[in-house]
């Protein structure tokens, strides 16, 4: 029997150790698992437009490039803009990293399953664009040196952490755009 | 048949003057789906710099690059053809919802002269799609349009945090022989 993580363990070894890292949270569960743990300026919530964490991620990164940023996202959020996969291994940015939660659902719309409960391999695709490393996370222990991983600059990396399909409370600091915007923008930038 | 938007001159060239109207208005970052009517401002993104020039596989990953470069603090612009804009309506609430500066550059397909009939019904909605999205849209039609659109346009992207299109019109480029 395949084994899967507690998101709720993932996110907080994911917080524990975030420093100043640039977190991009796709929409659904991940909002709240990284807000759970962490609520902090660093942090942009996406609460729509599915399928643009990953797009988001890659133009931080491209425009910070001193920076580590890290994009938490759901596998079927990733799913719907598969192809940015491709667009990264073409620009092949050193600090961008991608954490999938996989719960091999749709979660935000009912638990319906996803692609990935049949096997579709995200860290599969990854590889073949071009990503110099990139893993499907089952065991505890692998979370660890994952998110090292996200800190050295060797990406672009992929992690596509199974997790449990629990059902999680929904927590959304703020659903403003712009706030979120603002303040993050404030927090690297100095200015809104 | 001598291209007529061209004058032959050096500088002359209006699609010179658009990219160098990029270039003044701070463009870091070039994202793109090409387009034979852009394939002047894709070769000069590519040229020398290639670090500023994003490749995409469908239009709206580059809505997300121009509003993560932003976040990052740099401003990057999407050039597109028309039929990409009507992959990108879903992905524009981000633009709208976080009040994201933006500026898209859209080379017109479907309309004045098209051969393809698979173009014509994006090409009669991309202008309409844009503004109920919440474009401000700038339509050129003559060489000189472009340029003082392009450069006005970036202004007011950047300046009220707007999101701003300039559409390149058939007319101005010239419909693909088909």
């Amino acid at each position: 029997m395949a084994n899967y993580l507690s998101r709720r363990d993932a996110a907080r070894e994911l917080m524990a150790q975030v420093g100043d890292q640039l977190i991009i949270c796709g929409l659904g569960s991940p909002v709240s698992d990284v807000a759970r743990e962490q609520e902090r300026d660093r942090n942009f919530y996406l609460v729509g437009a599915m399928g643009s964490a990953v797009p988001l991620g890659l133009g931080l990164a491209l425009a910070q490039p001193e920076r580590s940023v890290v994009v938490v996202t759901g596998d079927a959020e990733l799913m719907m803009n598969l192809g940015i996969l491709a667009t990264i291994g073409v620009k092949q940015p050193r600090n961008l990293s991608i954490l999938v939660f996989d719960n091999e659902r749709f979660g935000e719309t009912g638990q319906q399953v996803s692609h990935t409960a049949y096997g579709i391999d995200i860290a599969g695709v990854a590889i073949a664009c071009r990503f110099p490393a990139a893993a499907v996370i089952r065991q505890q222990q692998e979370l660890a040196p994952a998110l090292a991983r996200t800190h050295t600059n060797e990406g672009p990396y992929l992690a596509q952490i199974k997790v449990d399909p629990e059902r999680v409370p929904i927590l959304i600091p703020i659903k403003d755009g712009v706030i979120t915007k603002a303040r993050f923008r404030q927090a690297l930038l100095g200015r809104y | 048949m001598p291209d007529p938007t061209r004058t032959g001159q050096p500088g002359d060239d209006w699609r010179e003057q658009v990219f160098a109207a990029f270039e003044q208005g701070g463009v870091e970052l070039f994202c793109y789906l090409p387009d034979a009517g852009l394939d002047s401002f894709i070769s000069r993104a590519n040229a020398g710099n290639q670090d500023r020039a994003v490749v995409l596989t469908t239009e709206e990953e580059g809505v997300g690059i121009c509003c993560g470069a932003w976040l990052g603090g740099k401003r990057a612009v999407l050039m597109i053809q028309s039929s990409g804009v009507g992959n990108c309506i879903n992905t524009f609430s981000l633009v709208t919802n976080c009040r994201f500066p933006f500026f898209l550059l859209v080379s017109m397909r479907g309309e004045f002269g098209e051969g393809n009939p698979w173009q014509i019904p994006m090409g009669r909605t991309t202008q309409a799609m844009l503004e109920l999205a919440g474009f401000q849209v700038f339509r050129a039609s003559h060489p000189q349009d472009a340029v003082v659109m392009v450069t006005e346009g970036l202004k007011m992207a950047w300046r009220s945090d707007a999101p701003v299109a300039v559409l390149l019109s058939q007319r101005l480029i010239g419909a693909k022989d088909m």
